[in-house]
């Protein structure tokens, strides 16, 4: 496998004019295309600066970021990213607020200028995969959170991306919703094959959906310990009470702990 | 009578009732018609001057909607570079902040000198006094977009142009309508003004040139007359606020 992402002594540092406060020491990482990397840790660990670094929304004091062959320089073009908050725009219905995502995509905006049809036909497959066919014509506030998550979800990933970001897209749904929307999460990676990056507060949903669980101190934040994670796909809600599910969560648990301890 | 049915009716009764009890209080203390003429006498005035009312009124709300209509120009495109661009922004707003201060009554006499009596200032007295409000509004639409929303976007792929098409005009529409009606109100005030202070045409020309005449009914005529157009303008404003950013409403059926 190649590596899709490369960080090579990536460090950030925030200068508020008073004094310079540094969220991210030096860190060096590869993901692998078609990986699912969990990051998890304190708040206040650096997890979004990382993923803000990562898709170049913020520059990078130090250090290079290289996806695919290009060394980012600006925004990275054609990622999906999903947030916590499934910022929908109130004024679109669940269908075209997916197909925003080929209307602005430099891949596929000028096709989608020409002709909707076919991306109207590859969205519209991918709401009705996650159960969303009847509420494709319905506007956001019609939409319970898990649903809007969904679709939020749905926008992220519709147009192919090579690099998906999550930060945290199940964080504000109930506990139920969350679980469905996993299995729901793992079937579209499996299908799709895409990278994703996922950072949570959650070491269960980390263990559940990921190859990969890096583990990050409090700030600055600093890469302490990565857990592949070795369990069969695809995986199910079951598995998670099993010892070897469990092993994982406490072995997290544990170094987060430790961290926390020390600081 | 059920309670939705009651509170369709509030309005009407309520406008009838003041009108009720304004007839019986001129009544009952035999007020002098100088000094508040009963709406019976407002009343019989208005169908006397008619053809002159309809004129001058014809006249107040071409000033008005002249004036409104550039405002909605004016104000739109400052609005979008100021919420737009952080530079703009701290360039333009003192100088807004500074100009919107001033009583707009203070430029009519500045008008006058320029273009004459008549039409121009009214149109460009209520042009100045609401453009303002409109402005600040789609300012504020612009300026107010989550993070996350333009990082979404940015990380598709979207330029600063899409990010201003696609999120920022249509999320600034409920703030920019609320602003109309707003400012269709301030412009009918800017164009009564002008009218009062240097013209020979309009509803603020005929109320002056009634009280100058001691036609006090006349007057209230006339301020009957701009009370009933305000209505009517704020009501056309508010249905297409209503129709063009019905999202923002979510299906309530309030219309304020």
């Amino acid at each position: 496998m190649n590596a899709l992402i490369e960080l090579k002594s990536v460090g950030m540092v925030f200068d508020t004019g008073k004094e310079q406060i540094r969220a991210l020491e030096a860190t060096d990482l590869s993901i692998d295309e078609g990986h699912f990397l969990a990051v998890v840790g304190p708040s206040g660990c650096g997890k979004s600066t990382l993923m803000r670094l990562l898709t170049g929304l913020t520059r990078a004091s130090e250090g290079e970021i290289r996806i695919g062959d290009v060394t980012l320089d600006g925004p990275a073009r054609d990622v999906g990213m999903a947030f916590q908050n499934a910022s929908l725009m109130p004024w679109r219905t669940t269908l075209d607020n997916v197909l925003v995502s080929f209307e602005v995509s430099p891949h596929h905006r000028r096709a989608f200028a020409r002709d909707r049809g076919p991306f109207v036909d590859q969205a519209s497959s991918l709401l009705a995969e996650v159960g969303l066919s009847k509420f494709k014509d319905r506007f956001p506030w019609e939409l319970s959170g898990g649903m809007q998550q969904r679709v939020n979800v749905c926008r992220s990933i519709v147009h192919a991306p090579r690099l998906v970001m999550l930060d945290e897209p199940f964080g504000a749904l109930d506990a139920f919703t969350r679980e469905a929307l996993w299995a729901v999460m793992q079937r579209l990676w499996i299908e799709r094959g895409f990278t994703a990056v996922l950072i949570t507060h959650d070491l269960r949903e980390a263990v559940y959906l990921s190859d990969e669980v890096i583990v990050m101190s409090a700030r600055p934040g600093r890469i302490i310990h990565r857990q592949p994670i070795d369990l069969p796909r695809p995986r199910s809600l079951e598995m998670t009470y099993t010892d070897a599910f469990q092993g994982h969560v406490h072995m997290l648990r544990e170094k987060i702990q430790t961290d926390q301890e020390m600081s | 009578m059920t309670d939705r049915t009651i509170e369709r009716l509030m309005p009407w009764a309520v406008t009838i009732g003041f009108f009720v009890v304004w007839e019986i209080c001129c009544r009952l203390f035999d007020l002098d018609v100088f000094i508040l003429p009963a709406p019976s006498d407002i009343w019989r005035e208005a169908i006397k001057f008619a053809p002159e009312l309809a004129y001058h009124s014809a006249q107040t709300l071409y000033t008005t909607l002249a004036g409104f209509g550039l405002a909605v120009v004016v104000g739109v495109a400052l609005g979008a570079a100021i919420g737009s661009s952080r530079l703009v922004y701290r360039g333009l707003y003192p100088v807004l902040i500074g100009f919107n201060s001033i009583p707009k009554v203070a430029l009519v006499p500045i008008l006058v000198i320029w273009f004459g009596i008549g039409t121009v200032p009214a149109i460009l007295t209520a042009f100045v006094i609401s453009f303002f409000p409109i402005a600040v509004n789609v300012a504020t639409g612009l300026a107010t977009i989550e993070r996350d929303m333009t990082d979404v976007l940015r990380s598709l792929g979207a330029s600063r142009r899409d990010i201003l098409l696609k999120v920022g005009l249509p999320r600034s529409m409920p703030y920019l309508f609320a602003s109309l009606k707003v400012a269709i109100t301030l412009s009918f005030v800017g164009s009564v003004i002008a009218e009062t202070v240097a013209s020979n045409k309009g509803i603020g020309y005929l109320m002056l040139s009634a009280s100058s005449n001691y036609n006090v009914p006349l007057v209230f005529a006339g301020l009957l007359v701009l009370a009933l157009l305000g209505v009517v303008m704020y009501v056309a404003a508010a249905m297409l606020e209503m129709r063009t950013s019905a999202w923002a409403f979510r299906g309530s059926d309030v219309v304020s």
